[in-house]
């Protein structure tokens, strides 16, 4: 089962999530030219990037704990869905920052370093950007493995901080980030308890 | 529904009202969910018919009003007034209704008045959101007498030249057109006059965030964003931002009432 799964999945090729992850990005300009966004467009643009955004970061993360306890192999596919997820987040940023602030430049500078919300939202963003600008195999030589697999563990400080920027952005507390938000320490903790993969040949054996 | 017309008043703004459409499918209106669609999708199992408001507390002639005697045809006027939300948007509304002073005058005020409390409907079989601890329930407000005495506060029964429809407040609701869109409560069943500061809900829950004065301020940011600047509903995808004005453009008619408040500390 298992070993069909991954021979199913070494024939997808990369691209193919790539095409696949920007289905949303092309419902979302869909909806935008066809006037189906609802009264206020701005927000429903900005929601929908950042809410896509954090659903790639949770489906990057998930990528190691699938495969050290089911065995199953995304590892192909872990930098396409890292940046999926900044692609995302980085034209939620523009929406915000000419749609919704109208490149007000000072306000939007004030607002960074004051608001919780933007605090946790840009912060997570800046860690998102310096893991997008080195996921590739460049990088990846010039930093050494050591520092470029610390460096990219801020997708863990990250992820939570994504939650932490949506829910301070409400008036009354969301249920749905706040779920997210155990998703993604459920996720973490994963790492923590199943440090290597299982090894399921081992189990059976001692049977 | 039935048509209303409300004679024209000089305290409308000439700005172009929003659309319809807009005003009633964007709304906060929590009774019936959080989201800015849902008051539109489940606000039609509200019955408002009948419906009585019970005026009670420091008054002469206590009882129940039914909408009509409150808001009688041929005392109707159209409001067209300015709406800026806590949450930074605003809007342009045509307002039908009546000024809500000539009904207290008509329930006799008694001189220990010095608020007047409100309250929305309770109805969760008909008010879904009223089954989640999203607020606590029934819905509340208040203004200071004087404030609710004001020529700009209007009890309003109708909308573009129709009733309310129900996710915008049916069949009466207050309009405080110079607070933050939360003082304006909806579908009122019960007007107190009372000699305390009365609970408002969203102040009651979060009280560094929401005051009891809830006057538009854009010197005075909620702690949580900035309100110096507004977004306009229906402006489009780039239509920019505006700046707030202080009580949202009302300050000439209402400044005076709040002469010589820290409205930093009084927010």
């Amino acid at each position: 089962m298992r070993a069909s799964i991954n021979g199913a999945l070494r024939g997808v090729p990369v691209w193919a999530v790539w095409l696949g992850g920007l289905v949303p990005l092309g419902l979302l300009v869909w909806d935008t030219m066809a006037g189906n966004l609802g009264i206020d467009p701005v927000r429903d643009i900005e929601f929908r990037l950042g809410r896509t955004a954090l659903y790639f970061l949770i489906a990057s993360l998930a990528v190691t704990p699938l495969l050290r306890i089911a065995g199953i192999s995304f590892m192909k596919f872990r930098r396409a869905l890292g940046l999926l997820c900044f692609t995302y987040a980085g034209l939620h940023v523009l929406a915000w920052a000419v749609m919704d602030m109208a490149l007000l430049w000072g306000a939007m500078a004030r607002d960074v370093v004051k608001r919780p919300y933007l605090v946790f939202g840009m912060a997570a963003f800046l860690m998102l950007l310096a893991l997008a600008l080195t996921s590739n195999n460049a990088s990846i030589r010039r930093m050494g493995s050591a520092s470029w697999r610390g460096l990219h563990k801020l997708a863990y400080v990250a992820a939570p901080l994504v939650t932490l920027h949506w829910i301070w952005a409400l008036k009354t507390f969301p249920l749905e980030p706040v779920l997210w938000l155990g998703v993604i320490l459920g996720l973490l903790a994963l790492r923590v308890v199943v440090p290597r993969p299982l090894r399921w040949g081992a189990v059976r054996a001692l049977r | 529904s039935w048509a209303l017309t409300g004679k024209p008043s000089a305290l409308s703004t000439d700005q172009a009202p929003n659309t319809l459409e807009e005003i009633t499918n964007y709304n906060n209106f929590y009774e019936f969910g959080t989201g800015k669609t849902d008051p539109a999708r489940n606000a039609g199992a509200m019955v408002t018919d009948p419906w009585s408001v019970e005026i009670d507390g420091l008054v002469d002639r206590p009882g129940r009003y039914g909408v009509d005697d409150l808001a009688p045809a041929n005392a109707l006027e159209e409001r067209i007034y300015r709406l800026r939300c806590v949450e930074a948007w605003s809007m342009v509304i045509p307002w039908i209704g009546v000024p809500l002073a000539g009904i207290l005058d008509r329930a006799g005020v008694q001189p220990g008045a010095k608020f007047v409390a409100f309250e929305t409907l309770y109805r969760p079989e008909q008010m879904p959101g009223q089954n989640r601890p999203i607020l606590d329930w029934p819905y509340r407000e208040g203004l200071r007498l004087d404030e609710a005495m004001h020529p700009l506060t209007i009890l309003a029964t109708g909308l573009y030249g129709d009733v309310l429809p129900n996710q915008n407040g049916a069949p009466i609701r207050l309009v405080v057109p110079w607070k933050y869109g939360f003082k304006s409560i909806k579908s009122v069943v019960k007007i107190t006059l009372t000699d305390r500061q009365p609970v408002a809900t969203w102040q009651a829950m979060q009280p560094s965030e929401y005051g009891f004065y809830a006057n538009v301020n854009p010197q005075v940011d909620h702690p949580r964003w900035s309100q110096a600047t507004e977004r306009r509903i229906g402006a489009g995808l780039f239509g920019g931002r505006e700046e707030t004005a202080m009580f949202n453009g009302y300050g000439d008619q209402v400044a005076s009432l709040y002469a010589g408040m820290d409205l930093a500390r009084d927010y």
